[in-house]
């Protein structure tokens, strides 16, 4: 059904999303960079001198960086998703040199000059990549058997590729459905020994009483119900109110074993839902021939990059303009490496999207992007998104739980609030209401809480993030251009 | 109810009004108390369906519930926020000298060259890149401000211009956070050039006097100097209003800064402080009292320093100033010369090293300067400089600042007279020894060794009143420096850097050109650290000749990592296209250092891409 080394097929058709010619910021540059240590080093390399025989050309740009070997690096770059290749044997992903290279072209001194064809080795690559991402698109559009999309999770561990026999691959659904069934089952009767015996035995049991449940998830197939596990593992030893905290993570398994187990039962998106949550997503292509495209002119509200040591999994939010429905994008890679998708914050694309069918819908795919797409220019920032009041967002994040009762935060911005730093947790309030909402505690140490300090001067400011039962956890503000409260340079994180 | 939520006090309440249910409506801390004893020790309030376990009942009422909190969240009352930071009408950094500043920022935080030793080290570039954006007049992006005070917090050196930079919404943040600390300290010391005037705020006198009296000790000290910078008056009356209240420290911080805009009305001021109960207070005081030159200190200074040194046509007579003046110190006598001028001669580039030991030079001094006044007396009658010591530190001396101990190895009376003399204003020798000009006074003899005591002192006189003519006399020429030959005392007393820094930048940058044309580079590390940057011309080019020199000499560049580092930052980028051909690699020649043009090829690289960097960080600055 899925093919991991096709995962980010829904970055490649967000591939042709930069429009030609444009140069981008060093901002937008920098935000590729997989570390602190790759922006470091790439903004050291970004000086004419280290380079040679640069050019840019459309959407491709290349050039040859002289390194510790006899030979330089060949280094080439495909705007149009981002894709990089270089020679050099770093395993980072973009490396230095992609990094070094676009900043050089960015800062738009003529270090690369425009015009000119890429020279052969270069070309050769970007003619190879072009053609992959045509016939992606092509197969996706007819309906065909496409490429297999992201999973939420546990991408990389499902069965074989492309399923030429719809009979056989129904047959090897069925089958998962069942497997996965098993393991709910499993899963349920290892929650009511822990009920029967008492929470505070699974104090005295520590992790590894769940390793071993957590490894039949896995046998199951059921990569969600395999993350709940997990959780569940590290609750004990999440200080105090921890029994309190570990149930209501008991019930909520409890509540999906069920509704997986009763499947039939339950409306159609609820279904779908609680599919998804288990860990059986619908393959991108399947998705984009199947589902209803909305068109609309999408806004960048923010990103985040988080690993589970695995795989890293980028997550970008959008808000339509006409429809002020919010989406998530979801984009993988292994750790070390930058996922595909890099659509900066603040960027507004004419593009049709496509929920994955839920109850509560919000992970989307990207589908047709249209070609009179109105990018924001980097020179004139648009003001600060419209957002909405604090009790307005509890209310988004309750009606949300009504239709998925799984979610533990739901995307909303927030206008209009000012941070309140204390020792007992910061708070955004609301002058004018006098209500706040707490910031996540799990937020407390971050650095750029005092960044959102700083730009708000203890005044309003508007704040993108998610609103859930822990409190709110922000991830973009506004100054007035986007920035990033995620992924900055993590430095003085020892608060 | 709360409780259960992982955010005990801080999250968000949940709703007071329970939603009416149909089913258990048990609460949420008895479902909690039944799970953690197990429901087979305490039954849980919960009726379970037909055919439904305990457990799985529980577990119902427990989603249930939890979903029904969730969903039920209401927000918790807003605390007091932190107040608005004040109004910063200060420009914005242009887009790309923002993102330079990001990337310098982010240096800092991932630091290590990476391996190339041809790259620039970015984290020095820094406090230039600093000083620059404020001689501009721009304010911090907020969003890098944090970063900013984390990269002040690590390294002093950056805390005044960072803290200029970030003006007075560095002061607010830096007051909700207690790692930032330092920033209310005022141990950013004084910011050169033009301090930001807190905004628009202290134009009216009430709020000025207001914000002195309660503000922060930073806050008061830039108050003070934004004061004293536009009315030298209206400071010294802000100061003279708390005085008698302030701490020992404070008043030692708030009199040091009077330094820059010194003025004779001071006077009243600094005489008073001359009694002040703590003994810094009053030195500083009399410090600055003596680089006022009409000063009653000076005054008296002078009229102290009168006693002890004199010119004389005649013959010595022997009433021993030897005797008296060194020997009769007895055994401290070789102390005092052995340490002063080692000390001395230490700050004088090292030169002692390959001179004779001081105790050597003391005897052989002596006997030179007999002999020169034997001959003297023998030949014509050339005037002379006599030194007496005073005999006593008296009372009035020590109120006037002069320290009574010497330290271990000196000499008390050479120690007094160092101290009388450093006080007196330099004007009254040109009065004193006939209308003699600086340059000529230097050039007098002094009898019996005293000539580097005396000219010591004067060194330090003319760093102190600030005064280039006597600097210049003293520093002679850079050819001849450090050492006069054929004359018998060492020049080891004079500190070059130090009477450099009293000459006008362009004299500067020529004297050193001049001094690292005839001695190299190995003396020249601190003669250039005073230097203004970027390098005038005729400096850089005597640094990259005499670059070149070292190179085809054959020696290693990192003998020069010293120079080579103040030239990446302090050539003057324009030197970047005339550098680039010594970046190539040139062929190996005999009796070189085996791998030498290498690495003096990536030192050049380096140089030049450090120009590079510098010249682009300056165009980004530059609002035109």
């Amino acid at each position: 059904m899925r093919r991991s080394k096709r995962l980010s097929v829904g970055a490649r058709t967000v591939a042709d999303m930069n429009p030609q010619g444009e140069r981008w910021t060093a901002e937008q540059v920098l935000a590729l960079a997989p570390d602190a240590a790759s922006r470091t080093a790439g903004g050291r390399l970004a000086a004419a001198g280290k380079w040679s025989g640069a050019g840019a050309h459309g959407q491709a740009v290349w050039g040859l960086c002289a390194g510790s070997g006899s030979k330089p690096y060949q280094t080439v770059v495909d705007l149009n998703g981002p894709g990089y290749r270089c020679s050099c044997p770093s395993r980072k992903f973009p490396c230095k040199h992609a990094l070094g290279l676009l900043l050089l072209w960015a800062s738009g001194e003529g270090g690369v000059p425009a015009g000119g064809e890429p020279p052969e080795w270069a070309g050769q690559w970007l003619g190879d990549r072009r053609e992959r991402a045509e016939k992606l698109v092509a197969g996706a559009r007819d309906g065909g058997p496409g490429p297999g999309g992201g999973t939420g999770d546990g991408a990389g561990k499902g069965g074989s590729g492309g399923a030429a026999d719809p009979e056989a691959a129904r047959r090897r659904a069925e089958r998962r459905v069942q497997r996965i069934a098993a393991g709910a089952t499993e899963l349920e009767r290892r929650l009511a020994d822990l009920l029967r015996d008492g929470l505070a035995s699974a104090d005295r049991a520590g992790y590894g009483a769940w390793d071993e449940t957590a490894a039949r998830m896995i046998d199951a197939q059921a990569p969600g119900l395999e993350a709940r596990v997990r959780e569940l593992a590290a609750i004990p030893s999440s200080g105090p109110g921890w029994p309190g905290r570990l149930l209501a993570e008991c019930a909520l398994a409890h509540l999906l074993n069920q509704g997986f187990l009763h499947l039939d039962g339950l409306p159609e998106k609820l279904a779908a839902t609680t599919r998804t949550r288990v860990g059986l997503t619908t393959p991108v292509a399947e998705l984009l021939a199947t589902e209803e495209a909305i068109r609309d002119r999408w806004l960048v509200l923010g990103r985040q990059d988080g690993t589970d040591g695995r795989l890293t999994t980028r997550r970008i939010w959008l808000r339509g303009e006409r429809t002020h429905r919010m989406a998530l994008l979801l984009s993988f890679s292994t750790p070390g490496q930058s996922p595909e998708l890099a659509l900066p914050t603040g960027l507004v694309l004419d593009a049709d999207l496509v929920y994955y069918p839920a109850a509560r819908p919000l992970r989307a795919a990207i589908g047709t992007r249209h070609e009179e797409v109105a990018e924001a220019p980097p020179a004139t920032a648009p003001p600060a998104p419209e957002g909405c009041a604090v009790e307005t967002a509890l209310a988004a994040y309750g009606a949300a739980l009504g239709e998925d009762p799984w979610l533990d935060g739901w995307p909303v911005v927030l206008a209009e609030v000012v941070p309140v730093p204390g020792d007992d947790g910061w708070q955004l309030a609301d002058e004018r209401s006098g209500s706040a909402l707490p910031v996540d505690p799990r937020c407390a140490g971050r650095a750029d809480l005092w960044q959102l300090m700083a730009i708000s001067g203890g005044g309003p400011v508007t704040v993108f993030g998610e609103c859930g039962h822990r409190g709110f956890s922000p991830i973009t503000t506004w100054d007035p251009t986007p920035v990033s409260l995620i992924g900055t340079a993590a430095q003085g994180g020892t608060r | 109810m709360t409780s259960t939520t992982p955010v005990a006090s801080s999250a968000p309440v949940a709703s007071s009004t329970p939603v009416a249910s149909t089913a258990s409506t048990a609460s949420w801390d008895d479902l909690v108390a039944a799970a953690l004893l197990g429901t087979e020790r305490r039954t849980p309030p919960v009726a379970p369906r037909p055919g439904q376990n305990v457990p799985s009942a529980l577990l119902d009422a427990a989603a249930l519930s939890t979903v029904r909190r969730r969903a039920g969240l209401r927000p918790a009352p807003a605390r007091p926020g932190p107040g608005r930071a004040p109004e910063d009408p200060r420009p914005a950094l242009p887009a790309a000298a923002r993102s330079r500043l990001a990337l310098l920022l982010a240096d800092r935080s991932a630091p290590g060259r990476g391996g190339s030793r041809s790259a620039p080290d970015l984290a020095e570039l820094l406090p230039q890149w600093l000083a620059l954006a404020n001689h501009h007049g721009y304010r911090v992006p907020d969003a890098l401000l944090p970063a900013l005070l984390d990269a002040a917090r690590a390294r002093t050196d950056l805390r005044a211009e960072a803290l200029t930079l970030g003006g007075p919404r560095a002061l607010w943040l830096a007051r909700l956070n207690p790692d930032w600390k330092f920033a209310l300290r005022g141990a950013a010391g004084r910011t050169s050039g033009s301090i930001p005037e807190p905004s628009g705020a202290v134009s009216a006198p009430d709020e000025e006097q207001r914000l002195w009296e309660e503000g922060l000790f930073a806050e008061r000290v830039s108050l003070l100097a934004a004061a004293r910078h536009r009315d030298p008056a209206a400071g010294l009356a802000l100061l003279s209003g708390t005085w008698s209240t302030e701490r020992a420290e404070d008043r030692l911080m708030f009199l040091d800064s009077l330094r820059d805009d010194l003025s004779p009305s001071d006077e009243p001021f600094l005489e008073q402080a001359l009694s002040d109960r703590s003994r810094n207070v009053r030195a500083t005081a009399a410090e600055l009292l003596s680089a006022l030159p009409d000063s009653a200190l000076a005054a008296r200074m002078a009229e102290r320093s009168r006693g002890c040194v004199s010119l004389t046509t005649d013959e010595p007579t022997a009433d021993g100033l030897t005797a008296d003046g060194l020997t009769a110190e007895g055994s401290t006598g070789d102390g005092r010369t052995a340490d002063g001028r080692s000390y001395d001669g230490r700050t004088a580039d090292g030169r002692t090293g390959d001179e004779r030991t001081s105790d050597e030079r003391t005897a052989a001094e002596r006997t030179a300067a007999e002999q020169t006044s034997d001959e003297l007396t023998a030949a014509e009658r050339t005037p002379r400089i006599t030194v007496r010591p005073p005999d006593e530190c008296d009372s009035g001396m020590q109120r006037d600042g002069i320290v009574p101990k010497p330290p271990s190895g000196r000499g008390k009376r050479s120690w007094w007279l160092g101290q009388l003399v450093e006080a007196t204003p330099l004007d009254r020798w040109t009065e004193w020894f006939g209308g003699r000009g600086p340059a000529e006074i230097v050039a007098l003899p002094v009898a019996d060794g005293w000539q580097a005591d005396l000219h010591a002192a004067w060194c330090r006189a003319a760093v102190r009143q600030r005064s280039a003519e006597w600097c210049r006399a003293l520093l002679g020429a850079p050819a001849v420096a450090p050492v006069t030959a054929g004359e018998a005392a060492p020049a080891a007393w004079r500190d070059p850097a130090k009477l450099l820094s009293a000459l006008p930048a362009g004299e500067r940058a020529e004297w050193v050109a001049e001094f690292i044309a005839s001695h190299g580079l190995s003396d020249a590390f601190r003669l250039l650290g005073v230097c203004a940057v970027p390098w005038a011309e005729p400096l850089g080019r005597a640094v990259v000749d005499a670059l070149d020199i070292a190179r085809d000499a054959g020696s290693y560049p990192w003998s020069f990592s010293g120079v080579m580092g103040l030239a990446e930052r302090c050539l003057d980028p324009t030197q970047a296209d005339r550098l680039e051909v010594l970046t190539a690699i040139p062929d190996e020649r005999e009796g070189a250092a085996p791998g030498a043009g290498g690495y003096w090829a990536e030192a050049f690289q380096r140089l030049v891409g450090t120009l590079r960097l510098r010249e682009a960080m300056r165009a980004e600055l530059d609002p035109n």
